[in-house]
């Protein structure tokens, strides 16, 4: 029998990879470890197959490449296909993808013709040691509960994962591997879906995933016009507005400024929290930061509990207080 | 033309409460409402409605009192809906409820063919948005996700253009019809239902399905057709750092402000 594999997809969006690939490769080396196995990234695209060696570097032993014109950019159609006819033929044990815009719908859309199970945003991924089973654990409905599920019998096991919440291991060009290159059946007539054009954001938008510092306000603040209070500690740091969700079904900040899970996964150095309870949906996404710092009026707020330094206060005192000892050490 | 809106009932996820000794969900007494991400997928289906004329057609899976929403949809101008309730259905995935869910599309196209099926992002109360990509394979037809808006439709070349959302930007995607589309809240605004519809709306009798309607091997169905399975539901981990409590030895907010200004000042964030 071969050994058991673990099938990484290497997100690529108009011929740039996506670093949460080697974010997934780094686990999935770990779990191959684990169970006796080989990791295999899979690329797809079209004038890709240079790329593939990258993949090596961050820890697979194989690279499965379909280059094809049909495969330019991303259609569920299209990749759907080619993906689970090359993972029908080699039946990977295990298989990860990124919960991005693309991740998500390929796996809810692989899954189907393969007959897997698939857990979406997972925070947690191992072996068990007993059974050898995927053990994929995430938060669950409503919020406080952490849900783990696997998958006894249908292959491969599928589970997506947020971006940011692994470590890239480090780059080793030192590592090689093989290169499998597949085909794919379906021909450009067979698609039903056809690219008109891509319109780029503008360069002002927030990237809260990248930002080194962030501020971020829950329901505490009240209402939009108190967001002040929090938008100007963040410009005298020099950092990004973030928020809970409740500010954003409310619309006072726009979707790109929230943080957890259905929000974004942000790894900052410094993340300071006012008016935020901490629920374990904000909290996957924010517990990456170096230092954090929370400020919350009720002493039992959740939040506080994962703070670096906590603030048992109003935020309406507390907040611009920091403003302003920070802006009269700058000024200094 | 036909349009139909998969709409899914959800516990209204604002109201759940865990029970602290337990660790377990309680869930009595928290109100039912339809998925908010399915509500504008029936916005855009109603729109195109209004403007080509469709008829529009509502398949919600889940136990008999979720006829309510389908009623709601009514309210708002669906033509009709069927309920899917069945025990077989009861405990189903993802994987379960795609297929079910596509069984009973595919009776539906039986009548009348279809056109547009649309889906939410995804649904509150797992937020997997694994469903409509799931059906799309099923059907094995064109499926474009992340919907905010249909631009044009033209019902000669049987064609939709619509802008998706993705993390950088808007994809503008031709598909042809058939086509699955799951929609995202940016989409558009929900409308008010006028009141005579309302009341309408409630002496409307949805015709429900149950397993044996709908061609379907129930060996797909419910937990049995389910290969996932939840190993255990624990509360969540409290990560085991130190917190120092400012407040326990400090109360000006001049000097709590000082002492966290040095801490950012020594993570070297005030370059
Ligand atoms: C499937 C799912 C996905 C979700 N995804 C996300 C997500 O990605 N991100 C997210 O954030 N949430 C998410 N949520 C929602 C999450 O469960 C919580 O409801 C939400 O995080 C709560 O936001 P909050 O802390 O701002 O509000 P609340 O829980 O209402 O907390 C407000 C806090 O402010 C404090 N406060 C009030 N006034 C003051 C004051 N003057 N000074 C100081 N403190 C004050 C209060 O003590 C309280 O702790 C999700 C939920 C579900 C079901
Ligand atoms: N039980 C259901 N009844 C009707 N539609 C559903 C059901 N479950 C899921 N859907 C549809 O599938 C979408 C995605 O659901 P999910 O993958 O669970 O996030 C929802 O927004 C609905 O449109």
């Amino acid at each position: 029998m071969s050994q058991p594999a673990v099938w990484i997809l290497i997100e690529q969006n108009d011929g740039v990879i996506a670093d949460v690939s080697w974010e997934l490769m780094g686990k999935g080396r770990e779990l191959a470890d684990d169970l006796g196995g080989e990791v295999a990234g899979i690329l797809v695209g079209h004038n890709i197959k240079d790329q593939a060696k990258e993949a090596f570097y961050y820890g697979a032993d194989k690279v499965y490449v379909i280059d094809d014109p049909t495969l330019e950019y991303y259609r569920t159609q299209a990749y759907a296909h080619a993906i689970s006819d090359i993972a029908k033929k080699h039946k990977p044990e295990i298989f990860l993808m990124a919960a991005t815009s693309l991740g998500r719908d390929l796996s809810g859309a692989i899954a189907t013709p393969l007959g897997a199970g698939l857990t979406a945003d997972c925070t947690v991924l191992e072996i068990d040691p007993e059974t050898k089973l995927l053990h994929q654990t995430r938060p669950a409905f409503g919020g406080n509960i952490m849900a783990t599920i696997y998958c006894q019998i249908a292959r491969p096991q599928m589970a997506s994962v947020r971006p940011r919440l692994l470590p890239i291991p480090e780059r080793d060009e030192k590592r090689t591997g093989t290169v499998i290159e597949e085909k794919t059946s379906l021909q450009e007539t067979d698609i039903k879906t056809r690219r008109v054009e891509f319109i780029p954001d503008e360069g002002a938008t927030v990237n809260i995933e990248d930002a080194e510092c962030v501020v971020a306000g829950g329901r505490g603040i009240g209402n939009a016009d108190n967001l002040k209070v929090i938008e100007e500690l963040a410009n005298a740091l020099g950092g990004t507005v973030g928020c809970s969700r409740p500010l954003v079904d409310a619309g006072i900040l726009p979707h790109a400024h929230q943080v957890g899970m259905s929000g974004h996964t942000i790894r900052p150095k410094l993340y300071i929290g006012a008016g935020i309870s901490g629920a374990i949906h904000h909290v996957v996404g924010m517990e990456g930061a170096d230092l954090t710092i929370v400020i919350n009026k009720d002493p039992d707020a959740a939040l506080l509990r994962v703070a670096d330094y906590g603030v048992v206060g109003n935020l309406f005192d507390i907040v611009p207080a920091i403003t302003k000892e920070i802006k009269a050490r700058k000024g200094a | 033309m036909r349009l139909v809106v998969c709409l899914k009932q959800v516990p209204d996820a604002s109201e759940v409460k865990i029970d602290p000794i337990k660790g377990t969900m309680v869930r009595a007494g928290v109100p039912s409402i339809a998925n908010p991400y399915d509500m504008h997928a029936l916005e855009e289906a109603l729109r195109l409605k209004d403007k080509y004329g469709a008829r529009v057609s509502i398949l919600t899976m889940g136990p008999p009192q979720a006829t309510d929403v389908i009623k709601r949809a009514v309210s708002l101008g669906a033509d009709d809906g069927v309920l899917l309730s069945d025990r077989a259905f009861a405990g189903s995935d993802t994987l379960a409820t795609s297929y079910i869910l596509a069984q009973a599309i595919r009776k539906m196209g039986e009548e009348e063919a279809i056109d547009v099926v649309f889906c939410g992002k995804m649904a509150i109360d797992g937020d997997t948005a694994q469903v409509g990509p799931g059906i799309g394979s099923r059907l094995d037809c064109a499926v474009t996700t992340y919907v905010v808006g249909v631009r044009s439709l033209d019902k000669d070349k049987k064609t939709v253009v619509v802008e998706r959302r993705l993390e950088r930007g808007v994809e503008v995607v031709e598909a042809d019809m058939p086509v699955l589309l799951t929609v995202n809240k940016e989409a558009n605004d929900i409308r008010y239902a006028a009141l005579p519809a309302l009341i309408e709306s409630i002496k409307y009798e949805v015709p429900v399905w149950t397993a044996e309607d709908v061609q379907l091997d129930l060996a797909q169905c419910g937990l049995k057709g389910s290969p996932t399975q939840v190993k255990k539901i624990f509360p969540p981990p409290q990560k085991d750092i130190e917190t120092v409590m400012v407040t326990d030895t400090i109360s000006d907010p001049a000097q709590i402000a000082k002492l966290l200004v040095d801490k950012i000042e020594e993570a070297g964030m005030l370059a």
